[in-house]
């Protein structure tokens, strides 16, 4: 026996599109008569599109998932990622026998739950107490299973207070506590996970993801999860799917997968670009662009870059208006979610006044940056004290680069890369440990 | 690849009688939570409670004595009018809403049933087993007045035969429940037939000695209303408390046959249904 635990083979499902009516009688009849009667193959099994929402298709069914094969290890965490419409709920939805695969098959060991909704069946007139015993026994549990854990229910849903309340007087949020903390206590084998971490505050959203952690890594068991949340899968999976139009678009670590997924998502790594208004200005074209951006190139090469090594990028600027004397300009990282991880301004740096046209090299001589994707948006501007600071022009995802951690000089020892560290890590530089 | 042990394996066709007896068994506190939910979420808020289940059999019972046996003047067979329909009203009572939320299970629980696996046929069943806290109620009621009756010396002749009480009442859930199925599993797809079944069910209860008893029916119309399977089951307990009409023993007996088959069909034809309702409900 291996240890694979999840396995699926072949599997397609077909939808049907548009309304139930004649049309549809009309080809179930048919079905039925070429199925049944002439036994021949399903008429509408060959002519399914696949599944992309945004074209108009000619046909009236549509393979939400087509051909999905892959194998799940034991205590292995996935993480499935894809567009809107791409198959991941379905694919979650036949894992956990809502509906049945229109074609090939699914095998597992062991008991499946899933988590496709927090407080499935949840009675607004009941009490929380009563809804604990009401959602658990929906999901499985037996009721000495939940006898057992109440007290850690309770005790992680943080609802103590409102227990013999019915469940339509809670705020929203203690709903979805209350739900979360049924499942958290769940004994699967196999979890399976739709995006139910987007709720709730803050505090419950890291309790939450610390449970799932502890789930997979302290439990050895298997979880299947769906996010949009690149963070949290990065998080919490070891490895990943990517879905495209209901098939398997790429199969690796979670790490691999996220770069694959946002690196498609935007575009490939950029090391020169000639700035436009429609791609790099897309979210502030109001700026006068006293000075303006032309071109920008990164000078490293961008699929390797060390996590100790320089960044250099030289810039073309053109000066439109000639009152300009000087000029600051910030190099901002983001991360592929659009959040700016790290931030370098420089001095008022003079303009040239002798041509229109001008090129500046810029280096970043440490950052702190983890293995990650990186994009690059670049700002001109100024802070004078008589008219408070002024941005000239800013350009957004203008470069992109990829630091692989590893070092290019090896004057520095280093810890082994860990996935979990934040985006930037100061090694050494600013602790200082005293030995008493 | 495939001499592995896996414990679950999920096809596009699964075998006919393929049916979870086991899984429904495992499931059985989720039985005992939905029960217990149907009867608590009942009365909530509510100021008269349980006593609304009584309303509505006292009213129907002073209709049907105004237009059944007083204005067509159709005959009980001897029993105090009011006894002899509220003892029809009570039972049709149960057949009725056991059979409408086991017809009504997809529909109703869709959102639940989208989200999690657990034996669908759970939910019937449950259903069947809390509507019968409503007929205890209206039960009570029955036996408050057969005991008014019997004090004030109505012709009542009690017998041995009304040991078979829960098991008519068996045969009652199970009738209903098997019919509900079949038209839960139709109805999915095509809404036609509530439409049809709404209205059905209203004539189907003419076809059921509620309101007469089968001596009363004409000679000609009789075997039709005997074919009825439920009919067997009404003149029994008319017959058991209250020495009315007869107690037929093969009447019986081909209600519960009846019975067997098509609950067994309609196991069937659910558990084909349940695997794919959730595209086309």
């Amino acid at each position: 026996m291996s240890d694979i635990v999840i396995q699926f083979d072949h599997v397609g499902k077909l939808y049907k599109l548009g309304l139930v009516g004649t049309g549809s009688m009309v080809h179930d009849l048919n079905r039925w008569w070429q199925t049944s009667i002439l036994r021949k193959e399903d008429p509408y099994l060959k002519i399914g599109e696949t599944n992309d929402r945004s074209k108009k298709g000619n046909s009236d069914y549509v393979w939400a998932l087509k051909d999905i094969t892959f194998d799940v290890k034991q205590g292995d965490v996935v993480g499935i990622i894809g567009k809107n419409g791409a198959g991941k709920s379905t694919l979650l939805k036949l894992l956990s026998r809502v509906t049945s695969p229109t074609t090939g098959a699914i095998r597992a060991k062991g008991r499946i739950a899933s988590l496709l909704e927090v407080g499935t069946g949840f009675h607004p007139e009941l009490t929380g107490r009563e809804n604990i015993y009401m959602n658990g026994s929906i999901m499985g549990m037996t009721r000495h299973e939940i006898d057992r854990k109440l007290d850690e229910i309770v005790d992680f849903a943080g609802v103590e207070r409102y227990l013999d309340t019915p469940v339509k007087r809670y705020s929203s949020g203690m709903t979805v506590r209350l739900g979360f903390a049924v499942a958290a206590f769940l004994e699967p084998e196999i979890l399976v996970v739709d995006e139910v971490l987007a709720v709730g505050d803050m505090e419950f959203q890291k309790k939450a993801i610390g449970k799932m952690q502890d789930v997979s890594k302290g439990e050895g068991r298997t979880v299947l999860f769906v996010s949009h949340n690149m963070n949290s899968i990065r998080i919490l999976c070891n490895n990943g799917i990517v879905l495209k139009n209901g098939s398997i678009d790429y199969i690796g670590t979670s790490q691999e997968c996220i770069n694959y997924y946002t690196g498609n998502n935007i575009s490939d790594l950029i090391s020169y670009t000639k700035i436009n208004n429609k791609e790099h200005r897309k979210n502030n074209d109001t700026f006068l662009r006293e000075i303006e951006f032309l071109e920008a190139k990164l000078l490293n090469n961008p699929h390797e870059m060390g996590n100790d090594e320089p960044i250099n990028i030289e810039i073309k600027l053109k000066r439109n208006d000639k009152s300009i004397k000087e000029c600051q300009y910030t190099i901002a990282i983001c991360d592929e979610t659009d959040t700016q991880i790290e931030t370098f301004i420089t001095n008022p740096i003079e303009v040239p006044q002798t041509d229109n046209e001008f090129t500046l090299r810029l280096e970043i001589s440490s950052h702190g940056l983890t293995k990650r994707r990186y994009y690059i948006n670049l700002l001109a501007g100024t802070k004078d004290f008589s008219i408070g600071s002024r941005n000239y022009d800013r350009v957004e995802n203008v470069l992109s680069f990829e630091v692989v951690y590893y070092q290019k000089r090896f004057n520095k020892e280093y810890l082994l890369w860990n996935k979990n560290w934040c985006p930037i890590v100061h090694h050494g530089d600013n602790i200082i440990i005293e030995k008493i | 690849m495939n001499n592995e042990h896996w414990t679950l394996e999920i096809k596009p066709k699964k075998h006919l009688l393929d049916i979870d007896l086991k899984g429904i068994w495992r499931y059985r506190d989720l039985y005992r939570m939905y029960v217990k939910r149907d009867i608590v979420t009942v009365y909530k808020q509510t100021i008269l409670g349980p006593l609304w289940f009584l309303i509505q059999p006292i009213f129907t019972t002073i209709m049907y004595m105004f237009v059944f046996g007083g204005l067509a003047g159709i005959s009980t067979d001897g029993a105090p009018q009011p006894l002899f329909y509220m003892s029809g009203i009570m039972l049709w009572n149960y057949f009725n809403s056991a059979f409408s939320v086991s017809s009504n299970v997809f529909t109703a629980n869709a959102g639940v049933f989208g989200k999690v696996y657990f034996p669908r046929l759970v939910v019937p069943l449950a259903g069947i087993t809390s509507n019968l806290i409503k007929f205890g109620i209206q039960l009570g009621l029955f036996i408050a007045m057969y005991i008014y009756y019997y004090a004030v010396g109505a012709n009542l002749s009690i017998n041995w035969t009304l040991l078979l009480f829960p098991f008519l009442i068996f045969l009652i859930a199970f009738h209903a429940m098997s019919w509900g199925l079949i038209i839960s599993a139709l109805t999915t797809k095509y809404r036609d037939l509530t439409q049809l079944v709404a209205f059905g069910m209203q004539l189907f209860m003419y076809a059921t000695p509620v309101i007469y008893p089968l001596s009363a029916a004409p000679e000609k119309y009789r075997d039709l209303i005997a074919l009825n399977p439920l009919t067997p089951i009404f003149e029994a307990f008319k017959y058991s408390c209250m020495g009315c009409g007869s107690l037929d023993g093969s009447g019986l007996l081909y209600s519960t046959v009846f019975m067997l088959i098509t609950l067994f069909l309609a196991v069937v034809i659910f558990s084909r249904t349940e695997r794919n309702f959730m595209d086309t409900v």
